[in-house]
Formats: C-alpha cells, sequence, structure tokens
C-alpha cells in the first residue's frame, strides 16, 4: 500500500502536488495495457457506480468516461441535463441531492458554470470528478496531455510547451497551464489580443501576440479549438482571417524543434486553428490523447472511488 | 519508488526472529522446485513461467535460469500484477499501487507455473487465477513458492514448495532480495507495533 491519495475529489490540478499528478500519470500508463488485451476488462470497481452527469454537450469526454468505467467493471450510467431538470426550474442543489439519492461513488460532472463540481462536492457524499466546468478547468484533459508529453519527451524539465488559440475561454488551456508549471516545463501562450486574459502573465507563463515566436524552437505544441461562439461574440473577425493569423500550417509548424509534436483536445476544425496536414502529419499525436485519455480516466476512477462499503469484501 | 524506499517500506515495524532460509538455502530450494518442475512436464517447450510482482518475478527469472542450465531450453517467463484483482482493493484509505503485466506471448495451451515468494491465506493466488484466465485458456496452472507459511483463507495448495514451515498469523515472513541489494535469505519476524 502507499501512502493514502490526499483527495477525496478531483476538482481541478490546482490542488494537486507535482506528486499527485505524476501518481496518476504513472497509473494511466499502467491502464494503457488493458485496453490493449483481448478481454478489455478487470474486475477492480466490480459494484461500484460511476454517474456521468454531463450538462453541456460532450460525446468524446462523456464516452471516455463511459468506458474507462466499463473496462474497471463499474457500472456507468449516463444522465445529460439538457432538456429535462434545469430548463424545468430545478436548482443545481436539488439536483445534486437527487443524483446522490441513487447512492453513486463517484459523480463525474460536465457543467456550464465554473465552480458547479466544487459546489456539489460541498454537499455530496460521493467522489466528483471534474470533466470540465464553465472557463475554470479540465483537470484529465490536462492529465492526458501531459501524459501523452511524457510518453514522447519523457520528462518535463527544460521543455518548452506552446499553447496557441483562445486561452480566455479554455478550460483546457487553464489546467494544462498549471499542470505543466508544476511538472516544470515552460509555457508559452499565443493568440489574438481579444481572446488572451488580462494578467495572464501571472499564470507564469510567457505571452505572445503573434504565433510565429511562440512556434520558434517549441517541443510541443498545444491548438486549441476556436469555438464559433467567439464570432458570434465579436471577438474575432472570421475564420479565415483567424486562420491566416493563427492556425497552424504546414509552414509555420517547422519554426518548432524537428521533433516537436503537436496536439489538439478535438474534435478540429480543419482549416481553422490547424490545417489537415498538420493535423495528420507526421508531428500529430492527437490520437493518442484519445488513448491517454481513457488511461488517464481509468486512473481516476481507480483512485477516487473509496471509500468502500462494509459490506461484500474478501 | 527506489530501491531503498522499497527496502525500508519492507521492513518497517519488524523485527526478526528467526533465519528460515539463507542464501545457501534459498538456491537449494530453487533448484528443487526446478527438478520438481522438470519432472512433472516431459515437455519443457510447452512451460510458461509467470512471477506475481514484485518476489515472484524475481523467484521466475530465477527458476528461468535454472531451467536453462538444466535443459538448455529458454522458457518464456513474465510477470503479473494482480492488484486490480483484489478483493481487497477497497478495504484501506489508500488505493494499492498498481504495477504492470507484461506476459511472454500467449498461455494459451500452456503449461503455466504461477510463482510467488510466500504463499499464505491464497487470496493472492486467487486473483492471479483470475487475471491468467482473461488471457486464455492455459492447458494447466500449477503454483511455485518458495515458502508455504499455512492459514490458507481459501481452497488453494501449492504443486512446488521450497519450504514448508509453521508460523502464527500475526508473524510476518520476510523475503530479501539480491536484485534489491538484500542479502539473500528469508526471515520470521514480529511485528513491533499493531
Amino acid at each position: 500500500m502507499t501512502a493514502p491519495f490526499p483527495h477525496r475529489h478531483l476538482l481541478g490540478i490546482e490542488p494537486l502536488s507535482k506528486e499527485d499528478l505524476l501518481a496518476i500519470m504513472d497509473l494511466g500508463d499502467r491502464m494503457v495495457e488493458i485496453s490493449e488485451r483481448a478481454i478489455k476488462r478487470v474486475p477492480t470497481l466490480r459494484g461500484k457506480t460511476v454517474l456521468n452527469f454531463f450538462s453541456e454537450a460532450s460525446t468524446r469526454t462523456r464516452t471516455s468516461f463511459e468506458i474507462a468505467g466499463k473496462r474497471l467493471s463499474a457500472d456507468v450510467i449516463n444522465l445529460s441535463e439538457s432538456g429535462s431538470s434545469s430548463e424545468k426550474g430545478e436548482t443545481l442543489l436539488d439536483t445534486a441531492r437527487n443524483l446522490a439519492a441513487m447512492k453513486p461513488d463517484i459523480l463525474v460532472i460536465r457543467h456550464s458554470a465554473s465552480g458547479a463540481p466544487h459546489f456539489l462536492a460541498r454537499h455530496l457524499d460521493c467522489a466528483v470528478v471534474n470533466a470540465g466546468d464553465g472557463m475554470h478547468e479540465h483537470p484529465t484533459q490536462a492529465l492526458l496531455d501531459c501524459a501523452t508529453i511524457r510518453k514522447h519527451k519523457g520528462k518535463f524539465d527544460g521543455l518548452t510547451v506552446s499553447i496557441i488559440g483562445d486561452i480566455t475561454h479554455s478550460r483546457v488551456a487553464r489546467s494544462d497551464i498549471l499542470a505543466l508549471n508544476k511538472l516544470g516545463a515552460r509555457v508559452r501562450v499565443a493568440g489574438p489580443r481579444t481572446l488572451m486574459p488580462i494578467g495572464i502573465e501571472s499564470f507564469g507563463v510567457e505571452v505572445f501576440d503573434r504565433v510565429e515566436p511562440a512556434l520558434k524552437g517549441a517541443d510541443v505544441v498545444m491548438v486549441l479549438r476556436l469555438q464559433k461562439e467567439r464570432m458570434a461574440a465579436g471577438l474575432i473577425p472570421n475564420p479565415r482571417e483567424y486562420s491566416r493569423y493563427f492556425g497552424i500550417n504546414p509552414r509555420n509548424i517547422e519554426l518548432a524543434k524537428p521533433d516537436a509534436i503537436v496536439m489538439h483536445p478535438g474534435p478540429i476544425n480543419r482549416g481553422v486553428e490547424m490545417e489537415p496536414e498538420v493535423a495528420d502529419g507526421k508531428r500529430s499525436v492527437i490520437l493518442e490523447q484519445v488513448t491517454y485519455g481513457l488511461a488517464i480516466r481509468m486512473a481516476v476512477l481507480y483512485l477516487f472511488a473509496g471509500p468502500p462499503p462494509d459490506e461484500g469484501i474478501g | 519508488m527506489t530501491l531503498e524506499e522499497m527496502r525500508r517500506k519492507k521492513s518497517e515495524g519488524l523485527s526478526q526472529k528467526r533465519r528460515l532460509l539463507d542464501k545457501a538455502g534459498v538456491t537449494r530450494a530453487l533448484k528443487s522446485i526446478a527438478q520438481k518442475i522438470l519432472e512433472r512436464h516431459a515437455d519443457p517447450k510447452k512451460l510458461v513461467l509467470l512471477g506475481i510482482r514484485t518476489g515472484g518475478v524475481f523467484l521466475a527469472g530465477r527458476l528461468r535460469d535454472l531451467l536453462k542450465s538444466m535443459t538448455r531450453i529458454d522458457i518464456p517467463c513474465g510477470a503479473m500484477d494482480i492488484t486490480l484483482y483484489r478483493d481487497d482493493v477497497f478495504t484501506g484509505l489508500s488505493r494499492p499501487e498498481v504495477g504492470p503485466t507484461e506476459l511472454p506471448g500467449t498461455v494459451h495451451g500452456k503449461s503455466v507455473i504461477l510463482i510467488d515468494d510466500v504463499l499464505f491465506t491464497g487470496r493472492t493466488i486467487r486473483a492471479a487465477l483470475e487475471e491468467i484466465m482473461e488471457f486464455g485458456r492455459p492447458h494447466s496452472i500449477q503454483l511455485a513458492v518458495l515458502v508455504d507459511r499455512g492459514h490458507r483463507e481459501l481452497p488453494i495448495q501449492a504443486d512446488f514448495v521450497g519450504l514448508t514451515v509453521e508460523t502464527q498469523r500475526e508473524q510476518v515472513v520476510r523475503v530479501l532480495y539480491h536484485e534489491l541489494g538484500e542479502p539473500d535469505e528469508v526471515l520470521l519476524c514480529e511485528r513491533t507495533k499493531p
């Protein structure tokens, strides 16, 4: 037995130490093998219930958590809030109490309101795992990104990671910056000024308002998804102009190190934030991120599935 | 975990009562196990050795070397981590560490020799049997252990035993490994704290 994992909930990267991050990533590395077996299942979470509560559309994160739970033999139930409780006027707390009454061991929550998982963690008995809350955090995405980087680069010290795109609205960027800083990498961010939060320097990142200098000599290039809503809000003129100034293409990617890897949390807007030649090119590790996403979520469910029922042991 | 940390963790809260096997004793026990395996298996080419992490993996490697010197055959040798199959994963506050399972090719149709250092309650072996079955249908599975200390909680017995020793339930049998920078020996210990 190792020392107890010192967290009851996975609410974000912020409360985790470097050791916590490495422990989850190490466990994730082990979990990869289970998905390569002929029988892709271990009995570890028999009798545990994982409730996937998604109030925002997200097929892939939800599916990833669902498969992760099933590979560990948990019972996984998916609930989407849209068109149900909140539209009928139920408060989040009432919804939460209803969910708790179903006695899940883990509640995986995706919510458009920043802090919703923290609110639920205060009111529920089960472990709460944040699968993305508003513009705040997306911890399993950061963990899978870091696990993918470690697989390719073997370390974080001395690495330069450039995150390109809409930093303001991106919980992925926020969690990645926090995790990479804790792990010892240097982080650069680049994007239009309208999509760059004021005071971002205080996160310990180097800020660029042009993409080329941010790419120069980078070991890892993380490209963020450009949401259509940002155009509607007038933050960028149109996709073509965004693509011209901030899109990653076969020419500007050559500014990065020859062995640099390219990442994207998906789904990709081909031709907007990234050209197809880059997304499908030799540097792309985008599909490996999906593989690690599953493994990291298995590790997270394993670590947070306690405490045990009193009966049924042995 | 570093070797030093592993060593420290293993000896924490224990005091040595007596030595059950010294270096020569461990070697003798393994040689005798290797001989008995060959007596029972006319075709060593069907054999697969699977060591249970951590100690069983070292012993499996040593058995493979012994069997090679006796038969000149390279017998496939793998490692199993049974953590995800344990029946007590969620009984404590901490989750046990998980190591990799690395099988040397298929177990289907093979004569598997499962190797562990100490046979005690039998629960580890129960978990290992379940895990092996998920990888295929071996022709047979046999169990080899360095020490059988009794106190079984399941109907599981070893086919090859280096040393059978009577112990009290609360005592601890510690196996030390040169692979971890320790002297090769087996100790019977008492717990110094509850």
